[in-house]
């Protein structure tokens, strides 16, 4: 062998190595099953880039949060991937923390994803998360139960409706409690269903001075209302429940009505869990006619911190975990009911999801009724449906959702939670440089 | 007796630890105090810089920064007196001679190797949820309503948990003390006539006596630190009613990112935790210098 | 007759005690009985007979890799408690035997810096690590644990190392021993059982630390801490899958404490017996 073509195979085989080397990008999801599903299909993804391998930290919400904001806080550079919501990331893209997404693919078909979900994930005009799966909030409502009580529940009711319906059938049902809502404590538990509630009521967190409107009559209704509705007519023990302690409540058949995430939706029509599969109806959250209703809008979305060193490989991956191609792909392996709802217009109008989604299409008005540039009756200062987009909010709807719980549990009345409420809030906008 | 050559070399020997826990102490300890002067928030950067006390003056005017501290201590105390009468009570139990005495003891000690996060999520969903709990299935056996732990006594429900875990620990220890305890002494109690209580009063006790102060101290320790229970249970809540200071310095810090206040919350953490170890030296220390 | 009596009595206390042990170990033993339940019989009510399915476990599984956990568990526990010795058997030794005024106030000053509330210094250690490139990192968490448990080492060493009779050493030192052949060949004999069971009970207290050990890892080196925080509580029913993580991460500190409970308890004493 000559010295030539050894060197040259020695260079080549190096190169070889070299290539073949991967790239570990490493992601932090949340773990519900949607993501766990995605987990799942990684061997997809790695098939296709042959030279990037994944890396998986699946942490609980709370954790996941706390981990994330503390890395891109003090810039660790532990994360290439992070799952985050649409709280997050209109604060992260303005101070800068994220790298916006402009360079997903040519198949990618951004327009498709849908308005309200993609207003609430860019700033500027600029995509700065791509989301995985998107949810508003509905009524799941027992048929049965409605038939029973002599009830017809309309497509778009009214808060006194759902009252007087839930009161009702508590009353010809013992075992059942007419209505299960959130009563645990927490910004993204009570507090993201009562601001919504609250934004029907025309009640609204602060005026467009920053001023905390807890000591307005229109915050008083809203929690009046709902304390006395879940007095007459929930569950015992209703301020330690949140999504999950309702959902197995709802799936026990242990509700007339439940107002929550339309992502339920598929859990509680899943006869392999749910023992009133075939008995639930969806219906619009309710409103009191001033324009507005009581639905969210949130949606798990995958950014990429400005800090990585991987920025390519990590923009493949948040491509092809939000690109219509995936959705086919659960499809494929799992059947459309299980594809991540509330991303694409394009799912919506697909029939073979439409059949095995009967609530597609509540879903998707659910969505497009909810406006996070305008969510409330009066106008505010922020962004945000169950949320203010401003950093302080974490905190300040936590404690905010503690004191609504109390009340909820009898521990304190509605109007010293409010006045506690008021309180916190004003301090909080003072210390944070709003109020001057 | 020792020469000054052993006593140079004692001190060598314990250099390496007492360096290193220096270090420990002062650096985090410096890192907190001088945040505790500034506002520092990585969420809102644009108003950071030097505060003075008013990280102080914030922390202290908290609404939960009362009951707080009240809980703190009620969470010590309440631990310390279910798990040590307790102990007292379950060490006589395992003194006596029983059947299978060895898995008796594994079973009992079991607790203790269970780390916080499982301890605090099994009592939750498995004996303590309101719905599908344990508790809940007795309460619907015995025809009355189940009671919802956490939100109507969230206080209580961290003290069982907590109380359940380090019940363990003081067994062992109180276990091990009474039966280093004479049996000649026992016998001769017995020979006097002396009652069951009177000889548990005028002689276990006093023979434990030592043994329940090191219970005491230890469990303090770790007492004043509790905060896994409270956020995987009650989150503090309902209200405040189970917000511990170290809970509420974490929400400050890990919830709302005011790692200003967050530190001055530290600094006074670490004050109360003091004042606490110097009462508790008071009042159980001499039994050490034994 | 008294006979009958030790015989009475030795059965009313073993029942008193079976009951009691019962009634202590319910929730580890329903959490594990659970485990090998489906997810809808999990929540159907009180039963303690499961059906025996194993589909919780490979679900756990399937969702985290388990032993890549188990095996960072170990190599931090273990490690960290490798480490913890190496610095406090020579501070606790030459504090039993070397004691002056101030060793009870050095004691009481290590105890003292486990009160600083770990949350309140977690910026300042997040960027230390940041800096050196400890996050994530197997050395580094095993510092940080070493760091944490050492007050409580140094201390049960020091109370084990008095109870040796100071008679041997002046014997030893009579024979012309040196100082590290009194160490050696006498006082670590001596020491082992002591040693033992500091060493059982710092891997106990490693593998149970709930804090740093998820704060300051995302996949290198999280331990099973970071296992179960991916099980709390995911969307749906997850009684079964929640019981099967628990069972999983305490499983092996369980079996090691059940066999290694007599020497364990041998030094769990803080010199609380004298």
């Amino acid at each position: 062998m000559k010295l030539k073509t050894l060197v040259l195979s020695l260079c080549s085989a190096s190169a070889l190595a070299f290539a073949a080397h991967a790239e570990t990008i490493t992601i932090a999801t949340v773990n519900n099953g949607d993501m766990i599903r995605m987990q799942k299909l990684t061997d997809d993804f790695t098939t296709k880039n042959p030279d990037i391998e994944l890396n998986w930290v699946t942490l609980e919400e709370n954790v996941l949060r706390e981990r994330v904001t503390t890395d891109i806080a003090t810039k660790g550079g532990q994360y290439d991937v992070m799952t985050i919501g649409t709280y997050e990331v209109p604060i992260w893209a303005k101070q800068q923390w994220l790298l916006p997404l402009d360079n997903l693919g040519a198949d990618y078909d951004a327009a498709d994803i849908i308005p309200a979900i993609a207003g609430g994930l860019s700033v500027d005009g600029k995509l700065y998360a791509a989301p995985f799966y998107g949810e508003s909030s509905f009524i799941m409502y027992r048929k049965d139960l409605f038939e029973k009580s002599g009830l017809t529940m309309p497509d778009a009711p009214t808060w006194d409706f759902v009252a007087e319906a839930a009161r009702k059938i508590k009353a010809d049902n013992p075992d059942v409690n007419g209505i299960c809502l959130r009563g645990k404590a927490g910004w993204g538990e009570n507090m993201a269903f009562l601001t919504a509630m609250s934004n029907s009521f025309g009640a609204r967190w602060f005026d467009e001075n920053w001023k905390p409107q807890f000591d307005q009559p229109e915050w008083k209704n809203t929690l009046q209302f709902y304390v006395d509705l879940m007095k007459d007519a929930g569950p015992s023990g209703a301020s330690s429940n949140g999504f999950n302690e309702n959902l197995a409540l709802f799936q026990q058949g242990k509700c007339g009505m439940w107002i929550d995430a339309t992502v339920a939706a598929s859990f509680v029509s899943n006869p392999k869990d749910s023992t009133v599969a075939d008995k639930v109806a969806y219906a619009l959250a309710p409103d009191t006619g001033l324009g507005k209703r009581g639905n969210w809008l949130w949606a798990w979305s995958l950014a990429i911190p400005a800090g990585t060193q991987k920025a390519d490989a990590a923009q493949k991956f948040v491509s092809w975990a939000t690109s219509k191609a995936y959705l086919d792909l659960v499809a494929s392996k799992e059947g459309w009911a299980n594809v991540p709802p509330g991303t694409r217009t394009s799912l919506y109008n697909n029939p073979e999801y439409q059949k095995a989604a009967p609530f597609a299409k509540m879903t998707l008005d659910s969505i497009n009724s909810a406006d996070p540039t305008k969510p409330t009756v009066k106008p505010v200062p922020y962004v945000g449906v169950q949320f203010v987009a401003i950093p302080e909010f974490q905190g300040l709807g936590t404690t905010v959702g503690q004191l609504f719980s109390a009340a909820l549990a009898g521990q304190s009345s509605v109007d010293d939670a409010l006045k506690q409420a008021q309180d916190a809030a004003t301090a909080a906008m003072t210390e944070g440089g709003y109020i001057q | 007796m020792a020469t000054q050559q052993t006593r140079s070399l004692a001190r060598m020997m314990m250099a390496p630890s007492v360096i290193l826990l220096l270090v420990w102490m002062i650096v985090p300890l410096a890192f907190t105090l001088w945040f505790s002067f500034q506002q520092y928030n990585p969420l809102n950067p644009i108003r950071d810089g030097f505060v003075g006390f008013a990280n102080y003056a914030l922390f202290w005017s908290n609404p939960a920064f009362i009951q707080s501290i009240i809980n703190t201590l009620l969470i010590v105390v309440c631990v310390l007196a279910i798990t040590v009468i307790l102990g007292i009570l379950l060490a006589l139990l395992l003194d006596q001679p029983i059947w299978g005495q060895g898995i008796v003891r594994i079973l009992v000690i079991s607790p203790f190797f269970v780390m916080p996060p499982v301890a605090a999520l099994v009592w939750k969903n498995m004996i303590m949820h309101p719905g599908y709990g344990v508790f809940a299935d007795i309460a619907r056996f015995l025809g009355v309503q189940p009671v919802d732990w956490f939100a109507h006594y969230p206080l209580f429900s961290i003290i069982l948990i907590v109380a359940w875990q380090w019940l363990p620990f003081a067994t062992l220890i109180l276990l091990t003390s009474l039966q280093s305890l004479d049996g000649e002494q026992k016998e001769a109690a017995e020979m006097d006539g002396a009652g069951f209580l009177a000889r548990f009063w005028y002689l276990t006790l006093p023979h434990m006596s030592r043994a329940i102060t090191v219970v005491i101290l230890i469990q303090t320790i770790f007492l004043l630190a509790v905060y896994a229970e409270i956020l995987v249970t009650t989150n503090g809540g309902p209200g405040f009613a189970s917000t511990n200071l170290p809970f509420l310095v974490y929400q400050k810090a890990l919830l709302e990112f005011k790692i200003g206040q967050a530190s001055a919350g530290g600094i006074i953490a670490v004050i109360l935790a003091n004042i606490v170890a110097f009462f508790v030296m008071r009042a159980v220390g001499k039994n050490l210098d034994k | 007759m008294a006979r009958a009596v030790t015989t009475q009595h030795k059965a009313v206390a073993t029942i008193a005690a079976w009951v009691v042990a019962f009634l202590i170990f319910f929730p580890i033993l329903y959490t594990i009985i659970t485990s090998f339940k489906s997810e809808t019989e999990a929540i159907a009510g009180f039963n303690l007979i499961p059906s025996g399915t194993l589909e919780s476990y490979v679900e756990v599984q399937a969702q985290s890799n388990y032993f890549k956990f188990f095996l960072n568990s170990v190599i931090l526990s273990v490690g960290s408690t490798i480490l913890a010795l190496a610095v406090a058997i020579p501070a606790a030794w030459s504090m039993a035997f070397s004691p002056t005024r101030r060793t009870k106030d050095i004691l009481m000053w290590m105890l003292s810096t486990k009160m600083m509330p770990a949350v309140a210094v977690l910026f300042p250690i997040y960027l230390i690590f940041r800096d050196t490139g400890l996050l994530d990192s197997r050395i580094g968490l095993t510092i940080m644990l070493m760091l944490i448990n050492l007050p409580i080492v140094v201390w049960m060493l020091y109370t084990y190392f008095r109870e040796i009779p100071g008679e041997i050493l002046e014997a030893a030192r009579m024979d012309g021993a040196s100082l590290w052949g009194e160490i050696w060949y006498v006082l670590t004999p001596m020491a082992v059982p002591g040693i033992a069971s500091t060493m059982l009970l710092n891997i106990i207290l490693a593998w149970n630390e709930a804090f740093w050990t998820i704060r300051l890892t995302t996949t290198e080196a999280a331990p099973l801490t970071a296992f179960i925080s991916s099980f709390s509580s995911p969307q749906g029913l997850f009684w079964a899958k929640l019981s099967a993580a628990s069972t999983l991460a305490i499983a092996p500190i369980l079996i090691m404490g059940w066999f290694s409970q007599k020497q364990l308890v041998r030094g769990l004493t803080f010199g609380a017996v004298k």
